[in-house]
């Protein structure tokens, strides 16, 4: 860990300002950030605590969604009563994550700026285009086997680790933002995420000094809310592959997945395969995947993970 | 005392104390953070300052410059020590690599550097501006590509390389049904909750080390031929340790970088190796290449038997004897068992918790589920027709000191409910899972070694136990506290034990399931003399008094302990010697594992839904510790046969996963309920305690019933560890 300054920023606006200066960060729940910086993976020279800033409020829009504070917990999001109530996939998909102990620190803002447990990531003395742009990918024709067949390129085959950001990709969430200047704006979830290309290092839409304040759902789906987790063993494991889903009365359903993609990935393909069941959307949703010889699996892995879906569905 | 006829009545067979079950007597001490730690000796060690290690970023070749000036000047460091300015330095017996790296490199992360500084966040942080120019040289890292060049490697702990009785090749032609199958492990990690940690302080020359270890006195003399000192000058101490499993058998980098750092700053200082320096730093379990033919006649009665193993270690290592428990469990004419060792450049391989048998089992209880298939006999039946109560290699003039395989099958079975599996796999459901049971026999010798005890008591009856014995969380202060209770006729609360201490009379230590036997049978030979001190001083013949009640008694005349202590107190030391009985008896412990597992119909994800095991293991000195030492190796067990891994990355030369993140280990949820049943058992040819050891018997088996459980709830065989759901897929897709 670098020696490194702190501050408690007294508004969004005075903290985005900071944020735009080298070397710093912003500090949610620190639990992807610390150990980072203590592997020197990250080596901001200043952390702004964006803690105490009334940004962990859950409230209803007028539009009928609701309005996720950045600084909501994990814990505190899942457990939600109309959360749980109208949006029980990103509930489930919360709890499937992490550890209690995780969830009680980790926010909804910094849930979706994890970064990947790539293992050759996480070893500074191996090659990694995320870590250390123009080093090479270790990970490429090495141990590949938890990481991502979707969305990846030559440079970069690392998966995008978050639960809860495959639900938010589900419900079509909105991430809001204030800039370093002080303007808001609202990215949608589809748009957030940035795919490795030649840049694995740039991995989401935000500008410099731009701090996510809330996310925004629409108004509720309805439906049947699952979120199916598929890992090597029962509990505090990232995904192999996980499946969101909301099975909606018409026949209309809509998926994304987690664990095999270098971002939470949905595709418009998938969704409307869904009357034609299982193996379409699995087809539908593996298009164009890139996999290694170790992670190969996470097709069928997929295909059966939305078969055992569609048949508790009709069970 | 020496110990060289089998054992008579003696005062362990009161039972008052020993045999009980009991609360571990350090456990207040560990719950309320008063249990000092050797990272945490701020008491004994104030002022330390901290090291970091820095870890060789190539697995094979040589340092071509250290650059230190960036790093000297870095904020808070307190000196740098590398192989260039550390002085002669010789290596321990125990260490196949060396502990401070340079300017040969043996594996990666060897330790090249030791960076001090007054806090751990500057030495952390000054240790990344370490300069290293390194020359990397082309290794070997893929077992099954060295396999062939295998050589027989020289007898240790698991006996000889080969062993041959009878003709088994012209017993395996003429069998009537023939099981031909190979097997492999994986490279495993320890991962023990405590890390490797020593803080280290000079006096003069004389150096102490408070460290976490599990051999005390081996370690004494393994650091003092590292440093080149005398061991005298060496004080090792270890009372409380975080789990072992064979990772602290031996000393560590964090031990040598310490007592170097320490010496050179003429300060305090403490290491600790950081977990995800820890599977490439240290050692691990090795991963093996296993072949097993089994000949049988059709009612599964084994004429031939042979256990072949590969497996692969650093220049002058070790092999991983998987083929130890086939020498010894499963009766046959004629046998085969060997053992090749390759030249690898990956880190050191060393033993884990049932070295041998632990991963021999998983490859020869799976092996018996093929034969018992193949014949239509049942898995527990099979075994029980193939139980042997002599050695099989050396023939009934060396017969078992104890072995109740039959009775731990039988019993285990009934309890589990063995009679409701259906013998024929893929048939029963349960919503979205597909269930079967396995059965496995688990089987791990009982070895034993001199230990030495030191007993007193004080001028209140208080009874107080000194020995270098350690403690890994097995619960060796409750089982020594109880044999001294026993023994002196004082209450458990009555018992001071101190453990892990080289001032103190040398024990056998923790490893290899023995120290439990041993380290009592020491405390038992201890008390034996102060007894007789005792009666002395009371005028009573030692042979005919009773202590009870805090009393020397004789008939109708009794005097207090404590007076006859006096003021000064009565002490006495020995030690427990082991004769031959080991040599003209086969020791062995012995049960049975039973598990019940769903897989999903879809995911092939594994759920152990029950484990059950019955286990005769000697006397159970504490059926508590007994239990939970049992039940914790059933769980490594799963690991082992579900998820345990270290991935090895042929082109660097490295364990990739290696934190707790990637390298993963059976959490609460993977863990269902889990019946432990012990066999009554006395082993007479044991020792005094007619204990047997029973830490590592639990692992022993235990992943093969899953294994063999998977199959009966799929019909899909796998011989691959761990048995993973890309594994599992895969297998379905060719079935």
């Amino acid at each position: 860990m670098r020696p490194f300054t702190y501050s408690r920023a007294a508004s969004v606006e005075e903290a985005a300002k900071t944020a735009a200066t080298q070397g710093a960060r912003f500090i949610a729940g620190g639990t992807n950030l610390l150990d980072l910086m203590k592997l020197q993976i990250e080596t901001p020279t200043h952390l702004i605590d964006v803690n105490h800033l009334g940004l962990d409020r859950i409230e209803p829009t007028a539009e009928g969604g609701l309005k996720i504070g950045a600084m909501v917990r994990n814990t505190d999001l899942a457990a939600d009563k109309t959360v749980r109530r109208d949006y029980a996939v990103l509930s489930r998909a919360l709890l499937a994550g992490a550890s209690g102990q995780l969830r009680n620190k980790a926010t909804t803002g910094g849930n979706l700026l994890q970064r990947t447990r790539c293992p050759y990531f996480y070893d500074t003395r191996m090659p990694c285009n995320k870590r250390q742009p123009g080093s090479g990918c270790g990970a490429i024709k090495g141990m590949s086997r938890s990481l991502a067949i979707l969305g990846t390129s030559d440079a970069c085959i690392a998966q995008h680790p978050s639960d809860m950001a495959v639900a938010l990709r589900l419900l079509d969430a909105q991430v809001d933002a204030v800039g370093a200047d002080g303007g808001r704006r609202s990215i949608p979830i589809a748009d957030f995420h940035l795919l490795p290309g030649e840049t694995p290092h740039i991995e989401n839409a935000l500008k410099p000094g731009e701090l996510i304040t809330s996310v925004t759902l629409p108004k509720p789906l309805g439906g049947t809310h699952v979120y199916r987790k598929v890992r090597d063993r029962a509990s505090y494991a990232f995904a192999l592959v996980s499946v969101a889903a909301v099975f909606g009365k018409d026949g209309r359903s809509r998926f994304a997945f987690g664990g095999i993609g270098a971002k939470p990935w949905r595709t418009d393909a998938a969704d409307a395969a869904a009357p034609s069941g299982a193996a379409a959307v699995a087809e539908a949703a593996l298009s164009g995947a890139r996999p290694t010889a170790q992670n190969a699996f996470k097709q069928q892995l997929t295909a059966r993970t939305l078969a055992s879906l569609y048949r508790q569905k009709g069970a | 005392m020496k110990f060289d006829t089998p054992a008579t009545t003696n005062p362990i067979d009161r039972g008052r104390v020993i045999g009980i079950p009991h609360d571990r007597i350090d456990g207040p001490a560990k719950v309320t953070g008063t249990a000092p730690y050797a990272y945490e000796r701020h008491d004994a060690a104030p002022n330390a300052a901290y090291g970091w290690i820095v870890g060789s970023a190539i697995a094979k070749g040589r340092i071509g410059a250290i650059d230190l000036r960036a790093a000297e000047a870095a904020p808070g460091v307190l000196g740098i020590v590398t192989h260039q300015n550390a002085g002669p330095l010789g290596k321990g017996n125990f260490n196949t690599a060396h502990l401070l790296g340079g300017p040969q490199i043996e594996h990666y992360e060897q330790a090249v550097a030791l960076v001090i500084a007054d806090t751990l966040e500057n030495a952390r942080d000054a240790a990344r501006l370490v300069r290293i120019d390194y020359a990397p040289e082309q290794g070997r890292f893929d077992l099954a590509a060295e396999r062939d060049k295998g050589v027989p490697p020289p007898p240790g702990f698991g006996g000889p390389a080969d062993t041959k009785t009878g003709d088994f090749e012209a017993g395996f032609a003429k069998a009537a049904v023939k099981i031909d199958q190979s097997y492999t492990t994986p490279d495993q990690s320890h991962a023990m909750m405590e890390p490797h940690a020593t803080t280290a302080a000079w006096n003069g020359d004389k150096l102490t080390l408070w460290t976490s270890n599990q051999m005390i006195a081996w370690s004494v003399g393994e650091m003092a031929k590292t440093l080149k000192i005398p061991p005298e000058n060496i004080r090792l101490v270890s009372p409380y340790i975080g789990g072992g499993f064979g990772a602290k058998l031996w000393v560590r980098a964090d031990a040598l970088l310490a007592a170097l750092g320490s010496r050179m700053i003429g300060r305090p200082v403490k290491v600790a190796i950081a977990r995800p320096q820890i599977p490439n730093n240290t050692v691990h379990r090795p991963a093996t290449i296993q072949r097993i033919r089994i000949g049988a006649d059709k009612q599964g009665v084994i004429d031939a038997i042979a256990h072949e193993v590969w497996s692969g270690d650093l220049p002058g290592g070790g092999a991983e004897t998987a083929a130890q428990q086939t020498r010894l469990l499963y009766r046959g004419p004629n046998r085969l068992t060997t053992h090749r060792l390759s030249t690898l450049d990956l880190p050191e391989g060393n033993a884990m918790r049932a070295p041998g048998e632990a991963v021999g089992l998983l490859a020869l209880e799976v092996a018996m589920d093929e034969l018992a298939e193949a014949c239509g006999v049942d898995p527990v039946e099979l075994r029980i027709r193939n139980d042997v109560q002599y050695d099989p290699e050396a023939g009934p003039q060396r017969p078992f000191s104890s072995r109740k395989l039959i009775e731990c099958l039988r019993e285990g079975a009934e309890r589990f409910g063995w009679n409701r599996r259906n013998p024929k796999p893929g048939q029963v459901r349960d919503g979205r899972w597909l269930v079967g049971m396995g059965v496995a026999s688990a089987f791990r010798n009982n070895l034993v070694g001199k230990s030495g005890a030191r007993i007193g008591v004080d001028a209140e009856g208080h009874v107080i136990v000194e020995t270098d014995m350690t403690d890994i969380g097995t619960g060796s202060y409750t089982i020594i506290a109880q044999t001294a209770a026993e023994m002196m006729g004082v209450p458990l609360e009555a018992v001071t034990v101190r453990l892990g201490d080289s001032r103190f009379p040398v024990s056998a230590g923790s490893g290899g399931q023995w120290g439990a036997n041993s380290s009592t049978a020491g405390v038992y030979a201890a008390a034996m003399a102060l007894r007789a001190k005792l009666a002395e001083k009371a005028g009573f013949p030692a042979d005919k008094a009773l202590f009870e009640d805090g009393l020397i008694r004789l008939g109708n005349q009794s005097q207090p302990l404590a007076t006859l202590a006096g003021r000064e107190g009565l002490w006495a030391e020995d030690s427990m010697e082991f004769g031959d009985l080991d040599k003209r008896y086969a020791q062995a412990t012995f049960g049975a594992h039973f598990c019940e597992v769903g897989v999903d119909i879809d995911t092939a994800e594994v759920r152990v839904r029950r484990m059950g095991g019955a286990f005769a293991a000697g006397r159970i000195l504490n059926p508590k510790s007994a239990r939970s030492q049992v039940i914790g190796a059933m769980t490594m067990g799963v690991g082992a046969a579900l998820m345990e891994e270290l991935s090895v990355d042929t082109r660097f030369g490295f364990f990739v996963n290696h934190d707790m993140a990637e390298y993963l280990v059976p959490v609460h949820a993977d863990i269902p309920q889990q019946d432990v049943l012990f066999i009554d058992e006395l082993d007479d040819k044991s020792s005094p305690m007619k204990a047997k050891g029973v830490g590592e018997l639990g692992i022993c088996g235990a992943g093969a019933a899953v294994a063999n459980a998977i199959y009966n709830a799929t019909g899909v065989r796998l011989r691959d560890y761990p048995l993973t759901i890309d594994k599992i897929l895969a297998a379905q897709r060719v079935a």
